[in-house]
């Protein structure tokens, strides 16, 4: 069982098992009733998977290390801090909160997530942002290959590089890069900076905690707007 | 969905405890290959002019006194058999063509695993904890081992199916993945004389890297070639007699999470296989980049 220590929970998953930590998040009892959000360390994640997903209250939660897979996922109003790396899917289908990863992301960073702010201090690789639908995703590092696939709604800024097909088959989301782009994907093109993508960068790089940098160095990319509504003259390109 | 760790040693202390800690990885990645589980380990070279090979028997009480009996009347002295559930492991008083050629004149009913210098392979059909309890796996000391679990998705589950594969003197492959092509490919490959045991689409890509290193490519050569050749999913790691090496497929379909300090370097489909090992918090972790090729030792010498 968790112990308190001062006002912060603690729960050792060398001890317990991730169904009891992940039901304690959710029990409403232990949402605090007050304006001081409920708090919790996690120790010993070992990468397991599926660590804090679901919370559904503003819970605090900071984890000890390197977790597995979709962690954080579908999270609505908490702020759960991954001291280390985390697997495939990091707060996938978050709906509100923050989700702040220390170390590096594996696959899938943010897919699919409808809310809320992903912050990712190392690299992301594969996918990250994958059919993003409304969440902010900032990468201080660069991300990996057909990164914002499909992506609704949202932003990904990527402080670092991007690899291939980035916003392939791209939606509505705005992509900001920062360094160099190996390629974009289907529909996807480079667009101007105006006033408004300036602020809309400058505040998620606030928001991430990194306004050491400048949001003019940052290029936005969007949908060209000729592949999501079929035409038949785009035939060669689905 | 299978399951592969990987672990090559840089220190003495690190090369007793190979085979408990690679039992712990296996036991992480179990959950991802529950039909079966192997391993191919790297240990006590043979002497010059001799070499090793690991058999499977399927017959109930095999008898390898026997066998070591006859090896010695036709090579010489090559000490006794080492066995291991199922399997045992031979030295042979000569080189590995002319062992081999032996065996299957004379012992056609047994399954070489592996042939070399250093190399064991033991593999099985089961559960990959049953695996590792029955061959003693936590008692391997060695320099560096690959292990896989599998789940099979594209042929039958038998410890001929099971990984790694041999693919030529102290090489072996295990693969986390699918090909799409691998009947073409095998019909090809058979015609340029690659022999195949089973169905199995893993077996398909270890015999195309015997053939191009047959053919004079280098191993990350060979390596390379699987980007253009190869249709499907994998995520492959290579043993050599020196470490290891490490292919995903250009879009990196599957997992493979590496992590390395001054004891040892790992890979592992999931970086909860690679948590328990010492010093694993502290450890350089990344994700290998899709379509590079990694190694470790000299793993890449042709």
């Amino acid at each position: 069982m968790a112990e308190t220590l001062s006002s912060t929970l603690t729960f050792d998953l060398a001890a317990e098992g991730v169904r009891e930590l992940n039901r304690m998040l959710h029990d409403p009892q232990l949402i605090a009733p007050t304006p001081q959000p409920a708090r919790l360390t996690v120790l010993n994640p070992g990468g397991k998977h599926a660590i804090a997903v679901g919370i559904d209250g503003p819970w605090e939660v900071e984890i000890d290390g390197h977790v597995g897979y979709y962690c954080a996922g579908m999270n609505q109003h908490a702020t759960v801090r991954i001291r280390g790396n985390c697997g495939v899917g990091v707060a996938e289908n978050m709906m509100s909160g923050q989700v702040i990863v220390e170390g590096s992301a594996s696959q899938a960073a943010g897919a699919t997530a409808r809310g809320g702010l992903l912050v990712i201090c190392g690299d992301a690789s594969a996918r990250c942002g994958i059919s993003l639908k409304g969440a902010d995703i900032v990468v201080r590092g660069s991300v990996g290959h057909m990164s914002a696939f499909m992506a609704q709604k949202g932003a990904l800024v990527v402080c670092g590089d991007a690899g291939d097909a980035l916003g392939d088959s791209l939606y509505e989301a705005r992509l900001y890069v920062r360094g160099k782009v190996a390629g974009l994907g289907a529909d996807c093109i480079e667009k101007e900076m105006r006033a408004e993508h300036l602020v809309q960068v400058s505040g998620l790089l606030g928001a991430a905690g990194f306004e050491d940098l400048d949001p003019a160095d940052f290029r936005r990319y969007g949908s060209a707007r000729r592949l999501y509504n079929f035409h038949v003259d785009n035939a060669g390109s689905y | 969905m299978c399951g592969i760790a990987g672990l090559y040693t840089k220190t003495p202390e690190m090369r007793e405890r190979l085979g408990t800690e690679l039992a712990g990885m296996i036991e992480q990645l179990a959950i991802r290959g529950p039909d079966s589980a192997g391993v191919a380990v790297y240990r006590d070279p043979a002497p010059v002019g001799a070499c090793k090979l690991s058999l499977h028997s399927a017959a109930p009480a095999p008898d390898w006194e026997g066998l070591a009996a006859e090896l010695e009347r036709a090579f010489g002295p090559g000490g006794a058999p080492r066995v291991r559930a199922s399997h045992a492991v031979f030295t042979v008083a000569t080189d590995a063509e002319l062992a081999q050629a032996w065996l299957a004149e004379h012992h056609p009913e047994l399954t070489l695993m592996s042939a070399g210098q250093a190399i064991e392979i033991f593999k099985e059909a089961g559960p990959p904890a049953d695996f590792v309890e029955r061959f003693e796996i936590a008692g391997l000391v060695g320099s560096h081992a690959l292990s896989h679990t599998r789940m099979a998705t594209e042929s039958r589950v038998t410890t001929e199916h099971s990984h790694p594969f041999s693919t030529g003197l102290d090489l072996c492959l295990v693969h986390n993945g699918s090909l799409s092509n691998h009947n073409r490919l095998r019909r090809v490959l058979t015609r340029e004389g690659v022999r195949f045991r089973t169905d199995c689409d893993s077996e398909v890509a270890a015999g195309y890297l015997t053939w191009r290193m047959r053919e004079g490519a280098s191993l990350e050569q060979a390596l390379e070639h699987c980007l253009q050749d190869l249709d499907g999913f994998y995520t492959f790691a290579v043993g050599t007699r020196e470490g290891f090496a490490v292919l995903r497929d250009p879009i990196a379909c599957k997992p493979a999470v590496m992590a390395e300090t001054d004891e040892w370097v790992a890979i592992a489909s999931e970086y909860r296989a690679i948590a328990g090992l010492p010093g694993a918090a502290d450890a350089d972790t990344w994700e290998p980049e899709p379509g590079r090729v990694y190694s470790w030792g000299t793993a890449l010498v042709a």
